[in-house]
């Protein structure tokens, strides 16, 4: 039965239909798998061989994938409650209570989208940590942690635009707190305020700019340089491991099966 | 680099200091990405910065002076003011604190104007007792109107020794 399913899998790898679009066809050689990680879009960020200790669970925790697995499911949830959100006065606050109590699903899409958010927060700080604590952003990796600070960023400002878009007291004080913190930024720091907000109140341009920063230029700058620090780690030598990690000895393996 | 300028001196007869034409029309490339750059900066800025706002007008009524019996504080939540009637006259203190933002609330039984966000404290005259508010409250400009009504800039800020008398 197995050995029958396996057939068919070569066969249908072997059709002109599926060479067309993955070129390395059937065969597990270490050169079909290695073909198969290069000639894929997203799989050749990635490295075609690593070592099998770095891969091990104790070696990173999987913080970084983590990190990426809620961001896809914020974008995804963020996508969908988009299609019932406003970002105008009269009818924000009204659209955050109807995904609450009128949409269909619509409470669990913003559960998962709040909670996501605080996840990825949680786990920035904790994949920073990691690679604190176990050294892996020496040199050659000192650019992918400059890189990763910078996400930080992105994360953070993500967190805190989003913030404002339920317009509820929370909302409106925190973005109020936060926009005159900024305005302590020497020389400049009212007229960024001003900017930040299109205006001396939060208000109704505050809302609009926070909603385009939240949906559209924070979550493509994220996607930029996320894609960048995914790249740098097989440019820097593949994920940070030492010898004393626990794993299964030097041998390399073909990461994906081609 | 120095190779071609001694080879253009030998074919044309120039003299060291001549740029290549290559040279001047790299330079006149990066000049005009350079004043793109600048003049795309002015313009995103003067973009970004809205020239019409849908804002509350700075300057609010708040209705007749005897409102305010002497020796009083009277908070209007609304104009985010502090209308206080010393034993000089009336004046006006911004309800707005200078740490970040929140709006203060007038304590009648401590006497004292207080902060719910991070608990500075101000009294009477806006002058802080607590908290980490890094100046006093403001005093805002105010007069009595041709009609007889009190009004106030919340945009100006006084002097503490401008009073309107009643």
């Amino acid at each position: 039965m197995a050995k029958a399913l396996e057939g068919y899998w070569n066969d249908l790898r072997d059709t002109k239909v599926w060479r067309s679009v993955f070129r390395s066809g059937s065969g597990s050689s270490t050169l079909h798998r290695s073909l198969a990680v290069q000639q894929n879009v997203f799989l050749h960020l990635a490295s075609v061989k690593m070592r099998r200790r770095s891969l091990a669970f104790s070696v990173t925790w999987y913080l970084g994938t983590l990190t990426f697995a809620t961001f896809l499911i914020l974008t995804v949830s963020g996508i969908l409650l988009m299609l019932y959100y406003h970002p105008s006065v009269p009818q924000a606050y009204a659209d955050m209570k109807d995904l609450q109590f009128v949409v269909s699903a619509g409470v669990f899409l913003r559960n998962l989208h709040r909670w996501s958010a605080h996840a990825m927060v949680f786990l920035v700080f904790a994949h920073m940590f990691k690679v604190f604590y176990r050294g892996a952003y020496r040199p050659p990796r000192e650019f992918n942690w400059v890189i990763g600070v910078i996400l930080l960023l992105v994360t953070l400002f993500l967190s805190y635009t989003g913030y404002l878009l339920p317009w509820d007291q929370l909302a409106f004080w925190a973005i109020t707190v936060g926009s005159n913190i900024m305005s302590a930024v020497p020389i400049m720091g009212a007229k960024l305020r001003f900017l930040m907000l299109g205006g001396n109140t939060v208000n109704a341009n505050a809302l609009l700019r926070f909603y385009v920063l939240h949906c559209v230029i924070l979550p493509l700058t994220a996607v930029l340089f996320i894609g960048i620090h995914f790249w740098r780690i097989r440019k820097d030598g593949g994920l940070y491991s030492s010898k004393s990690d626990a794993g299964q000895g030097e041998t390399t393996e073909a990461a994906i099966n081609g | 680099m120095k190779e071609e300028e001694t080879q253009g001196q030998n074919e044309t007869g120039q003299t060291r200091d001549d740029v290549t034409r290559r040279d001047s029309f790299v330079k006149l490339g990066l000049g005009s990405v350079a004043v793109a750059c600048c003049g795309a900066a002015v313009f995103g800025y003067e973009f970004l910065s809205p020239n019409v706002l849908y804002e509350a007008s700075p300057i609010a009524n708040l209705g007749k002076p005897d409102r305010f019996p002497p020796d009083s504080v009277t908070s209007d939540p609304v104009a985010e003011v502090y209308i206080v009637h010393a034993a000089e006259g009336l004046y006006a203190l911004s309800a707005i604190c200078t740490h970040l933002g929140c709006i203060t609330a007038w304590k009648p039984d401590l006497g004292i104007i207080a902060c719910p966000c991070h608990g500075s404290k101000f009294n009477r005259l806006g002058t802080r007792i607590d908290g980490p508010a890094p100046r006093p409250l403001p005093r805002l400009k105010v007069w009595v109107s041709d009609e007889g009504d009190l009004l106030v800039d919340r945009s100006t800020i006084s002097t503490p020794d401008q009073f309107v008398r009643t």
